[in-house]
């Protein structure tokens, strides 16, 4: 059995940046399994530019950003195998994989990065009653139709769902030729970023119908049409609101969902809220060197928070490799290795990554990420470490399409007591 | 075009004749408007292998469901295809309705269906735990079983044309016609003059049979919504869950099926429409409200597909397999609404006997009986798995993620005989497309390869025939 120090599951932006950082800071050997025909992941369908303004301080396309990492790990030599299915992870860390050329096969690894990214929620979850034509793709699958493969998969469309994929395939879709008709939200918000809904709606005169959905499916063969509905607060259809439309295809950009098949089999404990798995700072799961990163943990809307992320659990992994030196583990207070300081939410934020933190563990300043679970406006983030207050931020708008982030210092954390908590939370006042 | 028999339809009872009348030597034709078999209502129904106590004592019904049942297990092996006893219960809610359940079993005993007994409170805890709380006791059946509807469709129809019977799809029947003492079956292609015509429609069974006799039927397409869970929830429920019946039938199950899923449905709702099987926002709303009274706690956020079917039910609520009095040579296969896929061989052997007693054919010799299904990989050892990619590469790439079907058993799916043309067709024989992400990431996949090995192109291929190609051009090419 082949053996490697990490083993990253998946080559798209996280696995990626997760790759070079665990090279950087350990000079460990590291392994890429992607199971697509090559690395780069989802964002070789995003052509669109708009990609790495914080990591590169300049817009790249999908295909680009993805380069910059897949050039590096070509430099640095990290293998990658493609075309490969990774079908089991032991709890042990044995990773049962296939492939063309090599069969199936088994790796050991010291350590592993889960960087599987997600899924897009189809039709079925949605349970949109209808006929089950031909001509209704999840957003994501008509990406790659056209972008990649130079397909048209309808010319009269009406997409489901303002996610960022949707609001970026309404524009898309307009380009190539296809007519799209509108964009219809079950929320009373959009769930993508307010520059996808003005740059890809606003700009080409498509409505976006918040508090709306598809309520029927005509066509037998193709679709001919959906059929529009206002919903209520409970997010109910309103009946007499229905709106035809005649269409033959229907986009739905309706959520993603954490690819966690993998994780689960091999017993990783996963947040009923995120649907990634349960992480302290290091991003590390509930199976020790196992780590997560990027849209597996929990969905971003912005690669450059995958790619940093990513790094961060790169280099932990990285670390965990190596071990600690011995003057190290002298140095180490036994005391200070049973700190460990649950990160919990109030007030509309929906969950944190990670969701614990070991102070003697943790990088000089840790980031902690969530999203909130309803818009808010002028109000203040704020960060309590015991009750006292240590961040208190305002913003002036807050949506669940977008990521928020807070700050904390070890030197905060420094001199703590065993049961300390950390609490996120949104606040009115100052 | 000269046949001895001609049958009409290519669903479960279809094939199953084809299969059993090719054991003689006939000439035989299956006529399918579909581009496929398993098109109709054999496609979407619960995949259920009833014990056989629903069914009044002394019907047809009960008496083919019996037998059907009993050969299940067998032709299973014969043809391989997915099925399981996994045992069924009924369950009771109230102690007013008790003398129901016991009829039930009384009718189960004279129908004889072996093993039935009624489990109390305790018993029916152990068997199945997440009973809803209002269930005081069960009608437990442990003969009855779950098989893939498609799986079972499809062997009996392969099994058929290895044996020569011919399938002529994309065929409406639009004129039967007599002619001598047989009949000419007219489609708009082809003419089919034949001894015996089958009329295995579905819920057009009584389109065909009131074109030849004067004794009408009537086909009311009773509309059914399914939703279908994740493999996640596999052994969410062991048995087949049923509610006592009603007068629209058995009512809503929950059951897990041969493939790991759970399924729950169907509702009942007579409709006019013969293809009308949309889903509706009720339909759906009321199918999980009656599924949470059998069973607590379903996990309805695993829900990754409804879909909905049409059981052909006639107004005499009986199976209607014969000649009529004015038409000789036509034989009905009409009204086979559940326990119909239960039924399906014992229908087969019936029909084909039938068939048989009148044509009096010489026995086919070369008949063979068993079949070999598409190879699964993820059934054999690890060893047996890597030699297998070794030879073919194809099952080293894995196309479909969340079902785990490779480039190989795609191939094989299209390129056997009667092999899928389409999307629905490699996914019905594979599994390809059908979970968590129902087709997102593997449909281009899975096109590319049907293009390749059909030798047509990315915009001619279909997701389930005729009008319904995926991709309507190349980018820009209105511009």
């Amino acid at each position: 059995m082949k053996q490697y120090d990490i083993v990253i599951i998946g080559g798209g932006p996280a696995g990626l940046a997760a790759a070079l950082a665990a090279r950087e800071h350990g000079n460990c050997q590291v392994l890429i399994l992607e199971r697509d025909r090559e690395l780069g992941g989802i964002l070789n369908q995003c052509i669109h530019n708009g990609f790495g303004l914080h990591t590169f301080k300049e817009e790249l396309t999908g295909p680009e950003y993805a380069a910059r990492f897949i050039e590096r790990v070509q430099e640095e030599k990290i293998p990658y195998a493609l075309n490969t299915m990774v079908l089991d992870i032991s709890a042990e860390k044995v990773i049962t994989a296939m492939n063309r050329e090599e069969g199936l096969f088994e790796i050991k690894a010291r350590a592993i990065v889960l960087a599987m990214g997600c899924r897009e929620r189809s039709r079925g979850a949605l349970n949109i009653p209808g006929y089950r034509p031909a001509g209704i793709f999840s957003a994501g699958t008509a990406q790659r139709l056209v972008n990649m493969e130079g397909y048209l998969p309808g010319r009269e469309v009406v997409i489901l769902g303002s996610g960022d994929i949707g609001l970026i395939m309404a524009r898309r879709m307009t380009l190539e030729g296809a007519r799209v008709k509108a964009v219809a939200e079950l929320m009373p918000y959009s769930g993508g970023l307010k520059r996808n809904i003005v740059q890809c709606l606003d700009d080409y005169g498509i409505p976006l119908k918040l508090s709306h959905t598809v309520v029927d499916i005509q066509g037998k063969e193709r679709v001919t049409g959906v059929t529009i509905a206002q919903v209520d607060e409970n997010r109910r259809p309103i009946p007499g609101t229905e709106e035809a439309y005649s269409c033959d295809t229907l986009l739905l950009s309706c959520g993603l969902i954490p690819e966690n098949e993998l994780s689960r089999g091999m017993g990783v404990e996963i947040s009923p809220v995120t649907s990634g798995p349960v992480v302290n700072e290091s991003l590390e799961t509930s199976i020790p060197g196992v780590f997560a990163c990027g849209n597996v943990l929990h969905v971003h809307d912005l690669v450059d928070f995958v790619s940093q992320e990513a790094a961060s659990a790169g280099t932990h992994a990285a670390a965990y490799v190596k071990g600690l030196t011995e003057e190290e583990a002298a140095q180490r207070d036994p005391a200070e290795e049973q700190r460990a300081f649950p990160v919990k939410v109030q007030g509309g934020i929906r969950y944190t990554v990670p969701t614990m933190i070991r102070p003697d563990r943790m990088e000089e300043e840790q980031v902690i990420r969530f999203r909130v679970g309803d818009v808010y406006r002028n109000r203040y983030l704020s960060l309590y470490v015991n009750g006292r207050r240590l961040v208190h931020r305002k913003r002036q708008v807050m949506a669940p399409g977008e990521m928020e982030e807070l700050k904390v210092k070890r030197e905060q954390l420094k001199d703590c007591p065993l049961d300390t908590e950390i609490l996120v939370t949104i606040e009115e006042e100052s | 075009m000269k046949y001895d028999v001609v049958i009409i339809g290519a669903g479960v009872s279809g094939c199953a004749i084809a299969r059993e009348l090719s054991r003689y030597q006939l000439k035989i034709a299956v006529v399918e408007k579909e581009e496929d078999v398993c098109c109709g209502t054999s496609k979407a129904n619960s995949g259920i292998v009833h014990a056989g106590f629903d069914a009044p004592s002394g019907s047809l019904m009960a008496r083919l469901n019996v037998a059907g049942n009993e050969a299940m297990e067998e032709l299973s092996r014969e043809l391989d295809f997915s099925f399981r006893r996994n045992g069924s219960l009924v369950l009771l809610f109230d102690e007013e309705d008790r003398p129901k359940l016991e009829a039930l079993y009384a009718r189960g005993v004279e129908n004889g269906v072996r093993e039935l007994r009624i489990v109390e409170q305790e018993e029916l805890r152990q068997l199945e735990p997440q009973v809803g709380p209002e269930a005081v006791a069960a009608l437990y059946a442990p003969t009855g079983g779950i098989v893939c509807p498609f799986g079972l469709t499809i062997a009996l129809a392969e099994n058929a044309c290895t044996n020569g019977v011919e399938f002529y799809f994309d065929s409406t029947v639009t004129d039967i016609r007599r002619k001598g003492d047989g009949w000419s079956v007219c489609t708009a292609d082809d003419v089919f003059d034949t001894a015996f015509v089958v009329n295995a429609a579905g819920v057009y069974a009584d389109v065909f049979h009131n074109m030849v006799s004067g004794t009408k039927l009537h086909i009311t397409p009773r509309r059914g919504d399914y939703c279908l869970l994740d493999r996640t929830t596999e052994g969410f429920v062991k048995h087949t869950v049923f509610q006592l019946p009603g007068k629209q039938g058995k009512g809503v199950l929950v059951s897990p099926t041969v493939h790991g899923n759970t399924l729950l449905g169907p509702t009942a709702i007579d409709i006019e429409e013969k293809e009308g099987t949309n889903t509706t926002r009720q339909g759906l709303d009321e199918l999980q409200a009656k599924a949470g009274r059998s069973v607590a706690n379903l996990p309805m956020n695993q829900v990754i597909t409804s879909f909905a079917g049409l059981r052909a039910h006639e107004d005499s609520g009986e199976f209607i397999i014969g000649e009529p009095e004015d038409a000789k040579g036509f034989v009905d296969c009409a009204g086979i609404e559940s326990p119909g896929l239960s039924s399906a061989p014992a229908i087969g052997e019936l029909v084909a006997g039938l068939i048989a007693d009148r044509l009096h054919p010489l026995i086919n010799e070369n008949f063979c009986g068993s079949r070999k299904g598409i190879l699964n990989p993820a059934l054999l050892s690890k060893e047996e798995r890597a030699e297998l990619i070794r030879k073919k590469p194809a099952y080293g790439t894995m196309i479909c993620r969340c079902e785990m079907v490779t480039e190989g058993e795609i191939v094989d799916a299209v390129t056997r005989p009667l092999g899928a043309k389409s999307l629905d067709g490699v996914k019905r024989r594979t599994r390809a497309g059908m979970g968590r992400c129902q087709s997102g990431f593997c449909s281009p996949r899975t096109m590319e390869i049907i293009a390749r090995e059909r030798g047509i192109s990315m915009e001619e291929v279909t997701k389930a025939g005729g009008a319904s190609r995926i991709i309507c051009g190349i980018s820009k090419d209105s511009l």
